[in-house]
């Protein structure tokens, strides 16, 4: 396949589960410093997706380019390294250890097992911890035992964890997720801020948070793309309200 | 003065100190050679449960085949020391003289390939931690990364422990079988069976164990030591966060599989054989066991739990050898399901916080009455002493566990 100009293009995208086709011949391409929201019913394959692109699941058949590297063979910790971030659905942060660690493990060197050994916790890597605390609200909390956090601390603090790693492509599954509406607001500021310079894909299932985010929607639909487009597009989409907003 | 403050607390040295008080001069001065030397053998396993706590402990990885690394240690030791008492003119009477013994029972009439290593002092002491790191990555590569873990890795371990025993009393003529290696005498003609050998075998045991303990110490304070806690927690978010997790296993297995072969060739020199009796499964479960004791999260807690449950062991079975393996068994349940954490974890949750109560408690009361009169100076002195006097009985207290 020809490359591009896009940071990720995934083309004829299959993955089967024993016959049963989670991701079906799926086709999306995601620009530079594009904030994309995938939305969805549920099952409609969106998680999935995402284990697609970070490599949790392995494709079928089809095609995943980031930066014009074509991913689907390679090892889950090199596309990182390559530059991909993934929160995953559930906060997934080390509840045993402090925020302070839980950022500074994140921090993208020491990343062999020699490399950790020699591994030095220098002005540099605290100067980026704080700069991250404080971008995520985590500022006074470093100490705190990351367990202890509130959920919606736990949401941002992984994607402090992300962001320490400064990727180019940072994929979010349902990053608001429990939290209030305080938190909701601050969260769209801190998604607004963060996708300068990358490119972002965010999952929601709350559709006043994605109009007030994304640039551009896409609607999931039993593995397929069903539309795709701005937000007041998309709504007014026969198709889409068949299937999910009338859902 | 500040720095060394900042290290004893990083590396915990305190508690490391009270062991190295307990094991290198209250023990010596308390016990006659041969229960030192009892003592030194069950500090050859205390490297195992070392290691143990950084495999299951840290990595949340449980290995039950332990003993099979600390054998090859152990082997690796005996066969250079087995050689050199097999010089020809001991073994003349031999159809083969300047063979082991049970190589010309077994008729064999050369010295096979597999032992000429062995016939060199450095190249001996460099397999006692080479060749069991080396089958411990050849396992754990295998494993980890087709990411074996679990329950499923626990019985592959135990599967080589079994396959190492047998091969070991198949083979022999080249291990001698079931018995061993036995007669042990001299390394590099230093008789190692007197009692000042005894002695400085034992220091150099207690002097080893305390450099794995440091290592250990050190790889957890490293930035490795966090990732292996954050991968029992969450492996995949590690993994997605750019590291191959299982380097990361693979190398504390291997730190671990070194540590246990310079214990098996302690013992080796301590106990003056080596046996596949220390080998299979039955003394990898049991190595387990001391870690479990202890405290699987804590080093200097592992070798506690080396000495207590060997001295029980050695005690128990000299009055109800029948009974000692279900008291071990019962033991290592009791212990796992009312202490998970160990007597370390007994001593951090309990121990500590009742004696700092209580601390507070002495202190509070001894601080009103003074509080009536006036005097500034001899109130302001004896706070100095209390402070430091509490810490002894602290000590005291940490030996009993
Ligand atoms: N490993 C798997 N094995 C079998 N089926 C799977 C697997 N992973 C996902 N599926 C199925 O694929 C479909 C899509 O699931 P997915 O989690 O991607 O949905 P989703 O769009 O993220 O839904 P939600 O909004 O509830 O998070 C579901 O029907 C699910 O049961
Ligand atoms: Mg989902």
């Amino acid at each position: 396949m020809s490359n591009t100009d896009f940071a990720l293009a995934v083309e004829d995208l299959t993955v089967s589960f024993d016959g049963f086709k989670a991701i079906d011949d799926l086709t999306l391409y995601i620009d530079r410093n594009e904030l994309r929201v995938i939305i969805g019913p549920n099952g409609a394959g969106k998680t999935t997706l995402l284990d697609l692109i970070c490599g949790k699941t392995r494709a079928s058949a089809g095609s995943i380019k980031f930066k014009n590297t074509e991913l689907t063979r390679m090892a889950e910790h090199k596309r990182v390294r390559l530059g991909i971030g993934r929160k995953f659905q559930t906060p997934s942060i080390y509840e045993n250890l402090s925020v302070f660690q839980n950022l500074e493990v994140s921090f993208p060197k020491g990343r062999s097992v020699f490399g950790a050994l020699a591994f030095k916790c220098d002005d540099e890597v605290k100067a980026k911890v704080q700069a991250i605390a404080s971008e995520i609200g985590l500022a006074d909390r470093l100490d705190t035992e990351a367990g202890l956090l509130s959920h919606g601390q736990k949401q941002w603090l992984e994607i402090g964890m992300l962001l320490m790693q400064e990727p180019e492509l940072l994929m979010l599954d349902e990053p608001i997720a429990g939290m209030s509406a305080r938190e909701r607001e601050l969260t769209a500021d801190l998604l607004k801020r963060i996708c300068q310079n990358r490119a972002v894909i965010v999952i929601e299932h709350d559709m006043a948070f994605v109009k007030q985010i994304a640039h551009k929607v896409t609607v999931m639909h039993q593995g397929k793309i069903l539309a795709e487009g701005p937000m007041e597009k998309v709504q007014a989409d026969p198709k889409v309200i068949d299937v999910y907003l009338g859902h | 003065m500040n720095f060394i403050k900042a290290s004893v607390q990083r590396y915990q040295l305190g508690s490391l100190l009270l062991l190295v008080l307990l094991l290198a001069v209250v023990l010596p001065l308390s016990l006659d050679i041969f229960r030192l030397n009892l003592v030194g053998k069950y500090l050859t396993y205390a490297f195992v449960a070392v290691g143990l706590v950084m495999v299951w402990g840290y990595g949340g990885v449980l290995s039950l085949g332990q003993g099979v690394f600390f054998g090859i240690g152990g082997y690796a030791m005996a066969m250079f020391l087995k050689l050199e008492a097999s010089d020809p003119i001991t073994t003349k009477i031999q159809s083969t003289p300047g063979i082991p013994d049970f190589m010309d029972w077994n008729q064999i009439t050369e010295l096979p390939a597999l032992w000429l290593p062995f016939k060199s002092l450095p190249l001996s002491l460099a397999l006692v931690v080479l060749a069991p790191m080396a089958l411990a990555w050849l396992v754990s590569f295998a494993m980890f990364k087709r990411r074996v873990g679990g329950v499923y890795f626990a019985i592959i371990t135990q599967a080589v422990a079994l396959i190492c025993t047998v091969l070991i009393i198949g083979q022999q003529g080249y291990t001698g079988g079931v018995n061993g290696m036995t007669d042990l005498k001299t390394l590099l003609g230093w008789d190692t069976r007197t009692d000042s050998a005894k002695y400085v075998l034992y220091y150099v045991c207690v002097g080893l164990l305390v450099l794995s303990i440091l290592l250990c110490r050190w790889v957890q304070t490293s930035k490795l030591g966090t990732l292996l806690l954050a991968m029992r927690d969450k492996e995949d978010r590690v993994r997605f966060s750019g590291y191959d997790v299982s380097n990361f296993k693979v190398f504390t297995f291997c730190l671990a599989a070194g540590l246990s072969g310079i214990g098996g060739a302690m013992f080796a020199l301590q106990v003056g054989f080596m046996s596949p009796s220390f080998v299979g499964i039955v003394p990898s479960i049991e190595m387990v066991i001391f870690c479990a004791v202890g405290g699987r999260m804590s080093l200097v807690g592992a070798v506690y739990g080396a000495l207590l449950v060997n001295a029980g062991k050695t005690l128990f079975s000299e009055s109800f050898p029948d009974l000692w393996l279900f008291l071990m068994a019962a033991l290592f349940i009791g212990v796992t399901m009312a202490f998970p954490m160990g007597l370390a974890g007994v001593w951090e949750e309990k121990i500590r916080p009742w004696w700092k109560s209580r601390r507070q408690a002495l202190r509070e009361a001894a601080v009103k009455p003074p509080a009536t009169p006036a005097p500034i100076a001899p109130a302001a002195t004896p706070p100095e002493p209390t402070l430091t006097e509490p810490t002894l009985p602290d000590g005291v207290g940490s030996q009993r566990a």
